[in-house]
């Protein structure tokens, strides 16, 4: 049980959302021996092997609202989104000259193509471009899968020159199944009492996420459920709604704030999938890679960069989440130029209609500063929803 | 047929080599084959150009159609906009790809192909998942409007430059389980491995014959333009003939023609004839605009530029560098054509192999057009041209257009900024410096 007030947990994971230096990552990697950060983009790799090889996962979502790109535009055209290029500008100023390993997980064709990018500009580096299945069956897209991980395992044990075990491996396992579980009572939470949860303190505690060790942050999530349940916040009356398609390049953490402050309760929304792909326990006994592999290809959240095989199921995972989470409305807020959310966003809007949910849709980049126009937007969005609910 | 350049009446003023008249049949015979389908009972399978198995759509009897190329039409007939307009306007997103909205702008206008007559609904979609995530949403979006079978194939991507057995096993797999059983089903044919192997020893010896008309481009002067000609020439194989003795028939006879133009030492056929003299010579990474075709290739020749070596020539299959389809390995090597395709190596791979051809084909430099819609090519082009001019110490240029947006096509800007490249080759050549 903690001490600490929600104030003090936010101001701690807003300090690391702060600093595009990646001092608390530095801090840890100097603190012992043969200690190796492995850096890794959106949105999903198996942290768990990661962790088993001793090393720190550390998430990079971009450079946000507060780097300034100067060297990073001169290798993108105006038409690709802003997660790469803020990216190189991290590489480039030697804000991660700490990390030992850099992972590039398949999303789309920009990130794709980064890790190429990487390794021409960075040659000395362990970089890997992580394939994971876009098809389902265990015995095809499993076996491929496995194949993946065990490259990945190799290459670590390369850097750190050190066997990762099964044991290894399922202990690792058993702290991320923790720590999952945390977060998923975060969001339960959220859902049920959004004005005593608001999205953009989970958001910044899911953000901590990326950085700290996987048991502290576990911890964190923990002492803030226990401290913001304590405090008396006022309820509003605000349109209860989900956000997607913020998967990749993240939103400012004022886009979040203004949808708060526009009347929106944000109740689920897919933020930092990396913590929150894999839906149910990873066994811990038995096979380890076989086991999260499996939970890969059947326990794991719908997205845009995945391929949904079945017609009759796609999209109906918006739907789901809006009943299960009690919403009222889904706000599409896609990066501008990101293939996977803005191919995908007419199919789950025809879903929505068929369904008789609303939704608005507007595009961010990470550094949008004027958000008067969301605000105006999502205000509308939050008044139409309240006046048809009355109806 | 004796290979020669033809002034036919039905082409006005172009002038087209023989070899691009006999495409033109075969493509067109190809679309009216298609079209009929819904009258003659075949059922049609749509994939895509890159990672198009059309040996194996061949062996369940189905008529290949490739959406990339109805755009492509599309693009040539200046009806893309219009179409693409259409999807905007159904909820599709200005960003995205623009072969996506104008294929399905033209369906929502009636699918009619280029033969003027309605393309008809797939039976089955063969997604073939290779070098391009925009596929994979792409059926998506048929596949909620046909409501047909959906076959998904993933290719993996060839990201540290190499093919693993975990690649080509994941691959077979896919291919014995899941791609085959559904072709079977939806066509009612059953596989039949020995018909696949005949059909992939054909398109071995086709394969054998574009390499070579690609690489006479290495001779001075080149007797092909190995961009805007060479889309002429990768029509057959790119797209439904891959494995047909028509194949055959055509690279043998497009080989011909180009090798006796060698030997009368000519250069290209462009629309305005023969090209006379060959002042630059250059490597060209990126599609090109399909809209303003004959106008972009134009700023080329009138300026007595030839492509010696593209990289969208292998778009749909890499060649050059011995890879042929092996009728002893015929899912393998399957697998192995769709991890070898352009898009779907490795940013290093790609830098390795514009170098490559800056070198061999004694090029002046390289030239990159870099496509809106297309992320795939364009994500990191800005490198490789930092990369290649580094290691070729050759001059490097960029172009910004679009496949088949005609908004995005901007004559004067394409054209300044050719002028000034040829100039910075002329200065480099001369041994000045590049000017300011």
């Amino acid at each position: 049980m903690t001490d600490k007030s929600t104030a003090e947990i936010v101001a701690r994971a807003e300090a690391l959302y702060d600093d595009v230096d990646f001092t608390a990552a530095r801090e840890w990697k100097a603190a012992g021996e043969n200690r190796h950060v492995i850096g890794h983009l959106p949105i999903y790799v198996p942290r768990e092997l990661i962790h088993a090889a001793g090393m720190l996962p550390l998430g990079i979502m971009g450079g946000g609202d507060q780097l300034e790109v100067i060297h990073g535009d001169a290798y993108y055209q105006s038409y690709i989104c802003r997660i790469p290029r803020s990216t190189i500008e991290l590489g480039l100023s030697g804000r991660l000259d700490f990390v030992s390993g850099m992972l590039f997980p398949s999303i789309c064709d920009v990130i794709r193509n980064l890790s190429g990018m990487w390794m021409t500009l960075f040659p000395d580096l362990y970089v890997k471009y992580f394939d994971t299945p876009q098809t389902y069956d265990d015995e095809i897209g499993g076996r491929f899968y496995e194949g993946e991980m065990r490259e990945l395992l190799e290459g670590l044990e390369g850097i750190s020159g050190r066997k990762v075990t099964d044991d290894d491996i399922r202990a690792s396992i058993a702290l991320y199944n923790e720590n999952r579980r945390a977060i998923r009572d975060l969001y339960d939470y959220r859902a049920a009492r959004p004005w005593q949860f608001p999205a953009w303190e989970s958001y910044l505690l899911m953000r901590a996420g990326l950085i700290l060790p996987v048991e502290e942050h576990t911890r964190m999530i923990r002492d803030y459920i226990a401290a913001a349940e304590a405090e008396k916040r006022p309820i509003k009356d605000n349109a209860r709604v989900i956000v997607t398609g913020m998967f990749c390049e993240q939103p400012p953490l004022n886009l979040i704030k203004s949808l708060e402050l526009a009347g929106c309760y944000v109740v689920d929304d897919d933020f930092t999938l990396v913590a929150r792909m894999l839906t149910e326990e990873v066994p811990t006994t038995g096979d380890p890679l076989r086991n999260l592999s499996h939970a890969f290809l059947h326990h794991s959240m719908s997205t845009a960069p995945k391929y949904e095989p079945d017609v009759e199921t796609k999209g109906r995972f918006l739907v789901d989440a809006v009943r299960e989470k009690g919403a009222e409305g889904v706000i599409f807020a896609s990066t501008s130029f990101c293939d996977p959310a803005l191919l995908d966003r007419p199919m789950l809007q025809n879903v929505l209609s068929e369904a008789g949910i609303p939704y608005i849709a507007f595009k961010y980049a990470e550094n949008s500063g004027q958000m008067q126009p969301i605000r105006e937007q999502a205000g509308t969005f939050a008044d139409s929803i309240k006046l048809w609910s009355a109806a | 047929m004796k290979p020669s350049a033809a002034k036919p009446a039905s082409t006005q003023d172009v002038l087209k080599d023989a070899s691009m008249l006999k495409q033109k049949e075969m493509i067109n015979a190809h679309y009216e084959r298609l079209c009929a389908a819904p009258e003659t009972g075949e059922k049609v399978c749509s994939t895509f150009v890159p990672g198009n198995l059309n040996e194996l759509i061949m062996c369940f009897d189905l008529v290949n159609n490739l959406p990339e190329v109805n755009a492509i039409q599309s693009g040539l007939r200046r009806k893309s906009g219009a179409y693409i307009m259409e999807a905007e306007r159904a909820g599709h997103s200005e960003d995205v790809c623009t072969y996506v909205k104008s294929d399905i702008g033209m369906m929502l206008k009636g699918n009619i192909g280029p033969t003027g007559k309605p393309l008809p609904k797939p039976d089955v979609l063969l997604l073939s998942y290779t070098g391009c995530f925009t596929f994979l949403k792409w059926f998506e979006l048929l596949r909620e409007q046909y409501k047909c079978p959906t076959i998904f194939l993933q290719t993996p991507y060839m990201a540290d430059g190499k093919i693993t057995p975990n690649m080509i096993q994941y691959m077979v797999k896919q291919l014995k389980e899941d791609v085959i059983p559904t072709l079977e089903e939806v066509s009612g044919v059953k596989f039949d491995i020995d018909r696949l192997r005949e059909y992939l020893a054909k398109s071995a010896r086709a394969e054998d014959d574009l390499v070579a008309v690609l690489q006479s481009a290495k001779n001075k002067p080149s007797p092909i333009d190995a961009y805007f000609g060479g889309i002429y020439y990768i029509g057959p194989i790119f797209g439904a003939f891959r494995g047909t003795d028509d194949a055959i028939d055509y690279y043998r006879f497009l080989r011909e023609e180009v090798g006796e133009r060698m030997a009368k030492g000519l250069g290209p056929v462009t629309p305005d004839g023969t090209m006379e003299e060959e002042k630059y010579r250059l490597v060209v990474e990126g599609p090109p605009n399909y809209t303003n075709f004959r106008q972009f290739w134009k700023m080329f020749y009138d300026e007595g530029a030839t492509v010696v070596a593209s990289s969208y020539t292998k778009v749909g299959g890499t060649y050059d560098f011995g890879f042929r389809h092996d009728p002893d390995r015929p899912l393998e090597s399957l697998a192995e054509y769709c991890l070898n395709v352009y898009t779907n190596r490795s940013l290093p791979m790609r830098i390795d192999m514009l170098v490559n051809y800056i070198n061999e084909y004694e090029a002046d430099g390289l030239l990159i057009n870099s496509i809106k819609s297309c992320n795939s090519f364009s994500a990191g082009q800005l490198l490789i041209m930092r990369e290649v001019e580094k290691r070729t110490g050759k001059p490097a240029a960029f172009i910004e257009t679009d496949l088949v947006d005609p908004r995005y096509f901007s004559a004067a800007n394409v054209k300044n900024r050719l002028e000034s490249y040829f100039q910075m080759v002329e200065q480099k050549r001369s041994g000045k410096g590049v000017a300011a």
